[in-house]
């Protein structure tokens, strides 16, 4: 029996090792599929992290190196190479590595850190053939940073969430040129900061409410044809163009990687695609936590190191016997306003809701409402898709409260 | 020289070289693609037909059946999967109705077993399948296998038995000469007493290389979406539309993997190598699909595909003989898949006929370990394993839980992948929910390192499919 296993040793996982040490629990267990802890910060080597969290500009692998010093400094055990096949409603985790085979543990809680993965090509169905030459944007930086090759030269990146941003400059910076990168919405959904710093200060075109349409190449891409879309997204025909390009990189998403939430149980939000959690990033199994992007995709990984000690730390209090529940308060949203997270509040205490926005907004009113009382009313100039947003409520507004409505009030 | 030279390593060349290789005979199959099931049997339906459909006294029926009801035992010989899954061809209307009777009675001829359902027996088969359905022919005995897992394991069990295969060797001339046949290509030739011309689609160009003008194939094209394992379990029969004279319709059948595959389309082309998938494809599959199957989400599609039947105009398999030790096996459209092995028995028959000595190989092996076995072992089984080989222990392919131990199988087996697709249809490496975002970088280096080749020479499937272009400055500098 193990006292806390954290499946997943990226800044998540680190993070909420080292807050549940910090709360007292010595028993702690990293498992870590890849070669080194890091997660996906070890393939990020642009900088732009830790400006929340550390007030300096880090790149991924000296950020995550912080975390990581600091687990081997507690001497958390960490277990690298090895993979989780499965996790029972009952925390009996069942893993593998080259040199325990596979393996099983009972743990008292787990937490889950098992981070996200892009939308792969096929979700698109983008018509044409199926050449070499078309990688998600994450791939093509694995290749790139860890592997030390480039996938092509002349490029077009469908998709403007920030791994194709950051890959468009990155591309460039290798000596490739970027041609394009189409955004099927008609409001890019990475942060403003890349899309000036990665695409307007290097006159890379972002074509807004464009998609790819058709694939060309028989065995290395040889084009891609685009086309804009109307406002049902659908292709405008009289608009399609045909740029010849050897690579095509899509940045069209990322998923939060719960299957392992699904094989224990553990109740899915469709909108998030991750556990639905309460304040402390519980999730509907007792003892089971979620944190990171396998719970909801950041933005920002300070913002997943802060949501990680919320989990670390409530996985400190479960294991030392603190589990009472004492309210049941859900969290609602109206259209405008897309998720919150956590989803429910069982203890009235100061709580911080994280959410995001379905479309682009200006000169707005963030209400968080209680029956029809506004009891938090907060402006915004502008809302966005990509930029996750939160509002801080304070304990003793939360008294008599029955449930809460997250709602945005255009001005 | 070589007693039978093979052209075409799809399912049916890898099936003869299977069949043949249980004799005392030099064999080589000659495949113009860096690997094998690269044409039609990569991307069909998977299906092994019952047998109900073909036009009773056919060459296809005959053969379809005979192949259907050795399939069990041949893919249990070979490691490969295979489940009798059962099919269902759903009707909604009258005319569906007499087309469907009409089926039952070729199914009779033909002496397989079908049951007439009505709306009643076909909704307690399927609760997925519409409820506007009026009625169905079951045939217990259709089944399902992976096409290119059978052409795999095919082909490999004839080189453990001795077989050689050339990769990249697109047959350009065939010349007669004394005792046989030259066959020339760009990568040189090969001599052989005996020939199978098993080209698919170019079967009709190949035995235009020996004077033989009698064959005219041309490409149907097939469009498919596959949806992600979730799904997989939203129909357990093959389920058919009522058919027409282009084909059987939009299938909507579980694999034996798991998944649900959904296809294919059915457009006569011209153009041989016009794989492409179209946007008015995905619509239309989609689109039929959901007018029988319940519950299906396009947004559960994990990619999509197209694949391109070798239509005769014969409407019949054709099996000839024109010049002396030159076999033709053309036009094997569907069901030529469920009549592979028997097509092989067939062609064997044939080359006996015409002179070719049958005698039995003593060592023969009739069996081959299945590309599944690490994943369908037993927990004690795999940790015997692991010790023994620790790579087995490594997950590379997180998605389809591949380790690095099955993908250097899927290398150093016969007939050993060489690029990624090739290890991806061994192994399903990259073959998931994130279609090798996460893995390709690893499988690429192990095809490297094993292959004894550079990084950056390593392709997606042969030929110019390069995946990366040269070395990062970063990279140069190491």
């Amino acid at each position: 029996m193990r006292d806390l296993v954290i499946i997943g040793g990226g800044p998540a996982g680190m993070s909420a090792a080292i807050a549940a040490y910090e709360q007292g629990v010595r028993d702690i267990l990293i498992l870590e599929r890849d070669e080194s802890l890091g997660g996906i910060l070890q393939q990020c080597i642009h900088n732009g992290f830790g400006l929340h969290k550390f007030g300096e500009e880090l790149t991924g692998p000296e950020y995550a190196w912080k975390y990581e010093q600091k687990v081997r400094e507690l001497n958390i055990e960490t277990k690298c190479n090895t993979m989780v096949l499965d996790i029972t409603e009952d925390k009996v985790i069942t893993a593998t590595n080259a040199q325990e085979g596979i393996f099983q543990l009972q743990a008292k809680a787990i937490i889950l850190a098992m981070g996200c993965r892009e939308r792969s090509k096929g979700a698109l169905n983008i018509a044409g053939s199926r050449p070499a030459g078309i990688f998600s944007a994450g791939t093509a930086q694995k290749f790139v940073n860890m592997k030390g090759y480039l996938p092509g030269k002349n490029v077009v990146i469908l998709g403007s969430g920030d791994i194709g941003l950051i890959m468009a400059r990155r591309m460039t910076l290798e000596g490739a040129k970027v041609h394009a990168v189409c955004e099927l919405m008609p409001y890019s959904g990475g942060l403003a900061r890349n899309i000036e710093q990665c695409l307007n200060d290097f006159n890379i075109p972002l074509k807004l409410s464009h998609t790819v349409v058709q694939i060309h190449g028989k065995e290395r891409l040889e084009g891609v044809t685009i086309a804009q879309v109307d406002e049902n997204r659908r292709p405008i025909d009289a608009t399609r163009e045909f740029i010849p390009c050897d690579t095509l990189l899509l940045s069209v998403g990322l998923i939060p990687e719960n299957e392992l939430s699904k094989a224990a149980k553990v109740d899915l939000s469709p909108i998030t695609n991750g556990a639905v959690v309460d304040q402390d990033r519980q999730t509907s199994i007792p003892g089971v936590f979620a944190c990171g992007n396998v719970l909801h995709v950041h933005d920002l990984v300070d913002f997943v190191s802060e949501e990680a000690e919320i989990a670390g730390k409530a996985a400190a209090a479960y294991i030392k016997g603190n589990t009472g529940k004492k309210v049941e308060i859900p969290v609602k949203t109206d259209g405008k306003v897309r998720y919150t997270v956590p989803q429910v509040i069982t203890v009235k205490k100061d709580i911080t809701l994280y959410f995001r926005v379905g479309s682009v907004y200006k000169n707005v009113r963030v209400n968080v409402t209680a029956g029809d009382k506004v009891i938090l009313s907060r402006k915004r100039p502008k809302v966005a898709p990509g930029e996750m947003e939160s509002v801080t409520i304070k304990a003793e507004l939360l008294e008599n409260v029955e449930s809460l409505t997250v709602s945005l009030e255009v001005l | 020289m070589f007693d039978v030279a093979i052209i075409g390593a799809g399912v049916v060349g890898a099936m003869v070289a299977r069949e043949l290789a249980k004799y005392q005979l030099k064999i080589i199959l000659l495949e113009k693609k860096n690997d094998v099931a690269m044409g039609a049997s990569r991307a069909n339906s998977g299906i092994v037909h019952a047998g109900y459909d073909c036009a009773p006294g056919s060459l296809k029926a005959r053969l379809n059946v005979e192949g259907a009801a050795m399939m069990e035992e041949v893919c249990k010989t070979l490691g490969v999967k295979f489940k009798r899954n059962g099919s269902l061809v759903i009707g909604f209307d009258e005319e569906d109705r007499k087309g469907i009777e009409k089926l039952m009675e070729k199914g009779k001829a033909n002496g397989v077993e079908v049951q007439f359902l009505d709306q009643t027996g076909v909704r307690a088969l399927e609760p997925n399948i519409g409820g506007n359905v009026t009625c169905a022919l079951y045939a217990p005995t259709g089944g399902i296998v992976c096409p290119y897992d059978l052409t795999i394991a095919a082909l490999g069990n004839a080189m453990d038995n001795g077989a050689e295969l050339q990769r990249n060797f697109p047959v350009s001339a065939i010349e007669k000469i004394d005792g046989g046949y030259r066959i020339s290509s760009e990568n040189g030739e090969v001599k052989a007493r005996f020939v199978v011309n098993c080209a698919g689609l170019y079967s009709d160009e190949i035995a235009k290389m020996v004077g033989d003008d009698s064959i005219s194939v041309h490409p149907r094209k097939g469009e498919y979406i596959l949806l992600d394992k979730e799904c997989g379990g939203l129909v357990s029969n093959t389920i058919f539309r009522t058919p027409s004279k282009m084909g059987k319709g939009i299938l909507v059948s579980p694999t034996v993997d798991g998944n649900l595959l959904l296809g294919p389309t059915s457009v006569d082309k011209e153009d041989k190598e016009d794989k492409d998938t179209t946007e008015g494809g995905f619509a239309e599959i989609l689109s039929k699909a959901k007018e029988y199957v319940e519950n299906l989400h396009a947004g559960k599609a994990i990619t999509s595909f197209c694949g391109l039947r070798a239509v005769g105009n014969t409407g019949d398999f054709v099996i000839t003989s024109r010049s002396p030790g030159f076999v033709n096996a053309a036009g094997i459209e569907s069901p030529g898949l469920s009549a592979s092995p028997a097509i092989a028995k067939y062609i064997a028959e044939m080359l006996k006929e015409q002179g070719l000595e049958l005698v039995e190989n003593p060592a023969h092996i009739a069996t081959r370990v299945s590309s599944h076995h690490f994943r369908d072992a037993s927990l004690e089984e795999k940790n015997a394993m692991i010790r023994e080989n620790p790579a087995y222990g490594r997950i590379i392919c997180r998605c389809e839980g591949v380790t690095e131990g099955e993908i250097l199988d899927a290398i150093r087996r016969n007939p050993g992948a060489t690029d990624l697709d090739g290890v991806k249809r061994r192994t399903r490496a990259q073959m998931g929910r994130c279609q090798g975002g996460f893995c390709m970088p690893y499988v690429t280096e192990l095809l490297a390192k094993e292959l004894g080749i550079a990084y950056e020479d390593v392709t997606k499937c042969g030929g110019e499919s390069l995946i990366n272009v040269e070395k990062t400055k970063g990279g140069m500098a190491q």
